[in-house]
């Protein structure tokens, strides 16, 4: 009897304390989450003219493997459905209206491209599902109040002219400046930085020199640039562009200060095929490791890095630097959706999102911090200057943040 | 051998297609309206949206169908007016205020003066030339709409944001649903005129040009007139269809209109059949379908795989969806009798 008692006692205990703890921990889903599995949608151009990005895909698909491996995310696997844009605008339309629609992901996670970003920002926000990490370093990312739904990654090209600008008025205040871009969102927005960062200097400006991308050279543009009597040469270009500026500089015995946007900061890519006898004393900016820089052998976030690769994208090519980016940019969703905890819901992932507090990825430079709250939706804001010396960049002076002071 | 001699023993570029063969009866007309019209009551909202891009690529692709399968003249620069279509529609909604349908006449009247315009140039050239000459065209709008001096109005290379017309008088269905039957009503309406059009004196005047362009002028038909008009019809079509396009995504931006779609609405008239106006939706079917399923089977080769679906295709019925027609046609003859 009295056993019975007891037993009942017990039961009754067990049964409260489980619906006390039950309730503390009560687990909520949105689409695309439930006590298994965890869906992310994403959307890369693996075909057409931007195709060497894919590889920002495939490397992620591969971290979220490594992820899957490990036991996943409080015990979730994540399922990563990757659909190919070719980098069309309409096309981004429809396969994120079919991975929000007819996958049910929770959310579309680094997404690539401004243009195919743009066109599906209204319809996220409508729909209230989390555009999470948006691969491009377009400024209008960072907007929580028109696009709570909508967040972006690394810094944006205008902070990182911002930088640029802030040295040059700093360290050499009677400068004139000749600037290469490239004709579209990435020039434009980059050059907008540059001015504004000026400010009131911005007639320091002497010349500007745009190209196409189907141009085969760019031979005229330097000419003119060198005409203008510029000594600081900023050139805004992808890397077969960049490149073959810095050589043609050479050939024509012009000898500015040279700052190369970061996107074409490669040694592998850039600074070996033009030359390491033109590249000496060049600057730029960076906000993540080089994979090829032997200065990071010893790192421990590169070390991490480099087991990843081994095991899981042995195809990888280490000097690409879209698995160092891909790398960072799955990194930072694991920590997101580590820190929902049991409450996977579309709301709380955007609430996590904005809260990260000093997290460092492994590929970021030391010093670097992604952070975000609820008025700010630019995680990575800081870059540091490099100079270019023998083989390899070598980073000089602060931590420096490029957001614009508003 | 004289020029006019050259002309004459030069094959055909598009095979002559008879007049009747260019449409589908009357029974199978009403069952593919039916099916088109009852379809969405059953699906969901993003498959509404993939029929509304169907309707809408079949519209390009019946435009290039008018121009090729009607005239004989090739076409490398329908996405040149489709940017334009989809263009004007933004623009007007986004900076003028103006209602979405009243967008769409504007936008196939402007790209009709366009196409008119461009067909003057055209008329000094014939096959493969013609098809570089709007080739060139295709390669260059997306650079013209990116112009500084364009910018103001078009957004430059950030594109505009246009947005969705809900449905009128409080009708209780979705947008994507309400958009869809909007498209459908302007795909009906402009299929029957171009039936009607292709039925017509003027009709006949492209098919004589398109079979024999000396004959034809020897009966009386105004070869530059014609030839130039077919260039116009077809932009405008193309320019309503843009239009479309435009609202149905809510954007455009000049990196949505590159040559790549000029090539897909080219591929999608070859494999609809070319001349064979209903074949039209099959074509969009295949070029909006296929890559999906391709990427379905292989991401890192979803472009070779592609292409060999495409191979198949054009080996196996050369004459696309036609021919398919044509055979099923006859069997049903067969099990008829």
């Amino acid at each position: 009897m009295s056993a019975i008692c007891w037993r009942l006692g017990v039961t009754a205990l067990v049964l409260f304390t489980a619906t006390c703890t039950g309730a503390l921990a009560e687990k909520k889903y949105d689409p695309g989450a439930s006590d298994t599995e965890i869906k992310l949608g994403n959307i890369m151009p693996y075909s057409g003219p931007a195709s060497a990005y894919g590889v920002i895909g495939k490397t992620e698909e591969a971290y979220f493997r490594k992820i899957n491996a490990e036991g996943g995310i409080n015990g979730r696997k994540i399922s990563f459905i990757s659909y190919d844009d070719g980098y069309s605008p309409p096309k981004a339309v429809e396969q994120a209206r079919k991975l929000v629609e007819s996958d049910g992901v929770l959310l579309i996670f680094n997404s690539l491209g401004t243009p195919s970003n743009v066109a599906i920002q209204k319809y996220m926000n409508d729909k209230k599902v989390p555009q999470l990490f948006v691969a491009s370093g377009a400024t209008k990312w960072n907007n929580p109040r028109e696009y709570p739904w909508t967040m972006g990654w690394q810094p944006s090209y205008q902070s990182e002219a911002h930088i640029y600008a802030k040295y040059l008025i700093r360290e050499k205040p009677d400068a004139k400046i000749g600037v290469l871009y490239q004709n579209d969102d990435f020039g434009k927005d980059y050059l907008r930085g540059l001015k504004d960062g000026l400010g009131a200097k911005s007639s320091m400006i002497v010349s500007e020199q745009s190209y196409e991308t189907s141009e085969p050279t760019i031979d005229n543009q330097i000419v003119k640039l060198k005409a203008s009597g510029a000594d600081v040469f900023v050139s805004i270009a992808t890397p077969k562009f960049a490149a073959q500026a810095i050589k043609k500089i050479a050939e024509f015995n012009w000898k500015p200060l040279q700052i190369v946007a970061s996107v074409s900061s490669s040694v592998g890519g850039v600074m070996k095929p033009a030359g390491f006898e033109n590249t000496q004393g060049i600057l730029s900016a960076a906000y993540d490791k080089d994979g090829t820089d032997p200065q990071w052998d010893n790192d421990p976030g590169m070390k991490n890095f480099a087991a990843f690769l081994a095991k899981y994208y042995p195809e990888g090519n280490k000097s690409d630097g879209a698995l160092i980016f891909g790398y960072g940019a799955a990194q930072t969703m694991v920590k997101v959706l580590q820190m929902c905890g049991d409450d996977l819901t579309r709301a709380n992932v955007m609430k996590q999102a904005a809260s990260l507090k000093d997290f460092v990825p492994d590929t970021l430079l030391s010093g670097i911090k992604i952070n975000t709250s609820a008025t700010d939706f630019a995680p990575i804001q800081q870059l540091q200057l490099m100079r270019f010396k023998g083989e390899k960049w070598e980073l000089f002076g602060d931590i420096i943040s490029g957001e614009p002071s508003h | 051998m004289s020029a006019a001699e050259d002309v004459v023993t030069e094959a055909p570029a598009v095979e002559a297609v008879p007049k009747r063969a260019m449409t589908l009866g009357l029974g199978t007309s009403l069952v593919v309206l039916a099916a088109l019209c009852l379809a969405p009551l059953f699906v969901k909202n993003f498959i509404i949206f993939q029929m509304t891009m169907l309707l809408i690529y079949a519209l390009a692709v019946l435009a290039l169908n008018i121009l090729t399968g009607g005239s004989g003249q090739f076409s490398l620069g329908q996405s040149a007016f489709y940017a334009v279509g989809a263009y004007t529609s933004a623009i007007l909604m986004e900076h003028a205020n103006m209602n979405y349908a009243l967008t769409l006449p504007i936008a196939g009247v402007i790209c009709f003066a366009f196409g008119f315009i461009f067909g003057q140039p055209a008329l000094r050239l014939s096959g493969v030339y013609l098809a570089l000459a709007t080739f060139a065209l295709a390669t260059a709008m997306p650079q013209l709409l990116k112009l500084g001096f364009f910018e103001h109005w078009t957004g430059g290379v950030q594109g505009l944001v246009v947005t969705k017309p809900d449905a009128p008088f409080g009708l209780p269905m979705s947008q994507d649903m309400w958009l869809y039957y909007f498209t459908l009503a302007v795909s009906i309406g402009i299929y029957i005129a171009s039936v009607n059009l292709l039925k017509s004196r003027s009709g006949r005047a492209f098919m004589a040009i398109r079979d024999n362009e000396i004959a034809a002028s020897a009966m009386g038909v105004d070869v530059a007139l014609y030839k130039t008009l077919a260039f116009g019809v077809s932009a405008g079509i193309t320019g309503v269809a843009g239009g479309l396009g435009a609202i149905a995504v809510q954007f455009v931006a000049p990196d949505g209109y590159t040559i790549t779609l000029a090539i897909s609405l080219f591929l999608g008239m070859v494999v609809g059949g070319v001349g064979w106006l209903p074949g039209s939706i099959v074509g969009s079917a295949f070029i909006i379908f296929v890559p999906n399923i391709a990427e379905g089977i292989s991401k890192g080769l979803s472009g070779a795989v592609f292409g060999v679906l495409l191979f198949l295709v054009i080996f196996l019925v050369p004459h696309g969806a036609r021919q398919v027609a044509m055979i099923a046609q006859g069997l049903i003859a067969k099990l008829k009798n």
